[in-house]
């Protein structure tokens, strides 16, 4: 176990120097340049500002302090948001990002957990075939789509919640979720039917309803709780899905999140943003990637971390 | 009731000769994986009602933009923003041209003088959004069948060489795949498509840059699994060379989860490409792909939601269908599901 840590920790650094250099230098070879709005500036002040964000020194020593300051935890100076630490503008949007993930998660798991019981229970009915057919939806439809039309109809038709922004509490926060929610959503339906079907199947079900256990026991005591042990390898794709979802969802409401300030950042030529944000966005995926692997282990002892060697 | 003895006569009765050969015979004709596979296909509805619809859907991407006759790319100011009006369902109260003008109802075919028929309407610079529609779904088909083609022969390559050859070669192939699999997608597509010239090669290139890990692994352990098998060996104590194992015995046995794989490709690579032509990276006007299109139709969706309605449903469909068809073949083409 140990070992298995230690080798996936020295992989995540790997993997994490290499998207860091890699962005580096991919932000070089960038058409435009970040200043190139100062286009007002004789050649005496460029070489001013150039200095201060610290372009003007050759492209290996600025990847040396790039790399150094990454080490210490600084992400640099975003190159739009004049004087702003690209540190600060993450915090400042973190929490917008985090809410709306954190309600899709929760709705999105819980309400697909529910639709995937009621399928196995009643299989082959008109019960399983409505949620799986919800489930293939959810899977299907791109967020965009769905949220775009979310915002047509219940807010701006119908005038139901707000069509926009950050500023009405949690109400602004409930279309955003709802659309982020439906990949979670399909996928935990998805899942949690094969697996209940499985377990249904198993011995120590039919011991129980052997035993005389009523339907209800069996399905919440027995089957979903041994179902629910392989949903953790569902939580990699779901991130990795909140986090694509955010860049768009946050874009149509118009939500401060840190999608958002991707997506303008890259429409900015903000360098030192978008290094930022990739990297922000690489480290989550990676630790929630590395922390299901773990998490599975340990919840599920019939799982040997190394591979079944001995 | 009592059978009576008397009433069946001897010669009635005919003596069974225990034929030894009948015991062997095989009474149903004998069936290949793939006639198994399509017979338990065929019983999957969803499927096949999606394939009916895929097909139908690349017959119009294919036809549809010279059906009517008009140029997607031909701007008509006096036509602009017209709402959808089809002939025939126009007498049904829906698609007959009447749109909001200055917050009343009107017909607006009737208020601009126009005469003919646009079937799903007009943009704000007047060009047909039918003809516009279909040339979008072939350039996103177009780059989604490249994207997962390219994918397949990365992948199967790469994963083909690894598990066959192992040892150090295997080791050292592993090691790359594990650091780039690390790497979230959607980062690597972003970065590739701001780094080149916006347009369909390079969202064929971003797309493709890691799609090829998952197939490149899938394809490892099932090489993995067959090659260690009997017919393999045989197959090699009689001198046959590397070629010809790869070829006429391991590729056969892994073609169906190469399959099942790449429908899901396909539709990743749809979704890939409209994410990036929405969020304003990805395809660059005049061109039209679902993805434009849906962008350019979600700026209008307040005036004009049939802009944003019809792009939004063919790309809903065409991921469904390929999303049903793939389950449908894995259930048919993956032995463990086998009933």
């Amino acid at each position: 176990m140990v070992k298995y840590v230690g080798k996936r920790l020295i992989y995540m650094f790997l993997t994490m120097f290499l998207i860091a250099t890699a962005t580096f230098f991919l932000m070089q070879t960038l058409p435009g340049s970040p200043i190139a709005s100062y286009n007002k500036l004789n050649e005496s002040q460029r070489a001013i500002v150039e200095k201060k964000y610290g372009i003007d020194k050759p492209k290996p020593v600025q990847y040396a302090i790039y790399m150094k300051n990454l080490a210490q935890g600084d992400l640099g100076t975003s190159f739009v948001f004049k004087g702003k630490s690209v540190n600060d503008l993450l915090a400042s949007r973190f929490k917008p990002s985090f809410i709306l993930g954190a309600q899709a998660m929760v709705f999105g798991t819980i309400i697909g957990i529910l639709l995937g019981i009621i399928a196995a229970l009643r299989q082959n009915t008109f019960w399983d075939y409505g949620s799986t057919f919800f489930a293939i939806l959810g899977i299907s439809i791109p967020s965009f789509v769905f949220a775009s039309l979310l915002q047509y109809w219940v807010a701006s038709e119908w005038h139901l919640l707000p069509v926009g922004l950050w500023n009405d509490g949690w109400k602004s926060s409930i279309l955003p979720s709802i659309a982020l929610a439906m990949g979670p959503l399909a996928l935990s339906a998805r899942f949690i039917r094969t697996e209940m079907i499985e377990v249904l199947s198993s011995d120590y079900i039919t011991l129980a309803k052997a035993k005389g256990a009523n339907g209800f026991e069996i399905a919440f005591k027995h089957a979903l709780r041994n179902a629910l042990i392989p949903l953790v390898t569902v939580l990699g794709p779901v991130a990795a899905g909140l986090v694509t979802g955010s860049l768009v969802v946050e874009q149509i409401f118009a939500i401060p999140g840190i999608g958002e300030q991707f997506v303008s950042s890259i429409m900015s030529n903000d360098h030192a943003t978008i290094m930022g944000t990739t990297l922000f966005f690489s480290a989550f995926l990676i630790v929630v990637i590395f922390i299901v692997d773990i998490l599975y282990g340990i919840i599920d002892p019939r799982i040997r971390l190394s591979g079944g060697k001995n | 009731m009592q059978l009576d003895k008397q009433q069946l006569p001897p010669e009635k009765f005919e003596r069974v000769v225990i034929d030894n050969d009948s015991a062997e015979r095989i009474t149903k004709p004998s069936l290949s994986f793939w006639q198994d596979a399509w017979l338990r296909l065929r019983k999957n509805k969803a499927a096949i009602v999606s394939m009916v619809v895929l097909v139908l859907l690349v017959l119009m991407a294919l036809v549809g933009p010279h059906l009517n006759g008009r140029s997607g790319d031909v701007q008509n100011l006096r036509h602009a923003n017209l709402p959808p009006k089809i002939p025939g369902i126009e007498k049904l109260g829906i698609f007959n041209g009447v749109g909001e003008l200055g917050g009343q109802k009107l017909d607006l075919y009737e208020v601009k003088k126009v005469d003919e028929y646009y079937w799903f309407g007009t943009d704000g610079l007047g060009r047909d959004l039918f003809t516009r529609l279909w040339e979008g779904t072939q350039i996103s088909l177009l780059i989604a069948f490249i994207a997962a083609l390219i994918d397949v022969v990365i992948g199967v390559a790469y994963g083909g060489i690894s598990g066959y050859f192992g040892g150090r070669t295997d080791d050292v192939m592993q090691r790359v795949v594990e650091i780039l699999i690390g790497i979230p997608t959607l980062i690597v597509v972003i970065l590739m498509i701001l780094i080149m010239e916006p347009g369909i090669t390079a969202i064929i290139i971003a797309i493709s840059i890691t799609g090829w890990i998952g197939m490149s692994r899938i394809v490892r352990a099932q090489i993995l699994k067959f090659k260690g098998q009997e017919f393999v060996l045989a197959s090699r104590t009689l001198g046959a060379s590397h070629n010809r194992i790869i070829t006429k015995h391991l590729l056969p046995n892994i073609l169906g989860i190469v399959i099942i794989n790449t429908m899901f490709t396909i539709p990743s690579a749809i979704f890939f490409e409209a994410f990036l032509s929405f969020i304003g990276i990805g395809l660059q006007p005049p061109a039209a792909s679902l993805g434009t299109l849906i962008n350019d139709g979600y700026k209008v969706m307040e005036f004009q939601p049939y802009v944003l309605l019809f792009p939004a449903l063919v790309i809903s469909i065409l991921m469904i269908a390929f999303n049903l068809i793939g389950d449908g073949l894995r259930d048919a083409l993956d032995p463990k599901m086998k009933d």
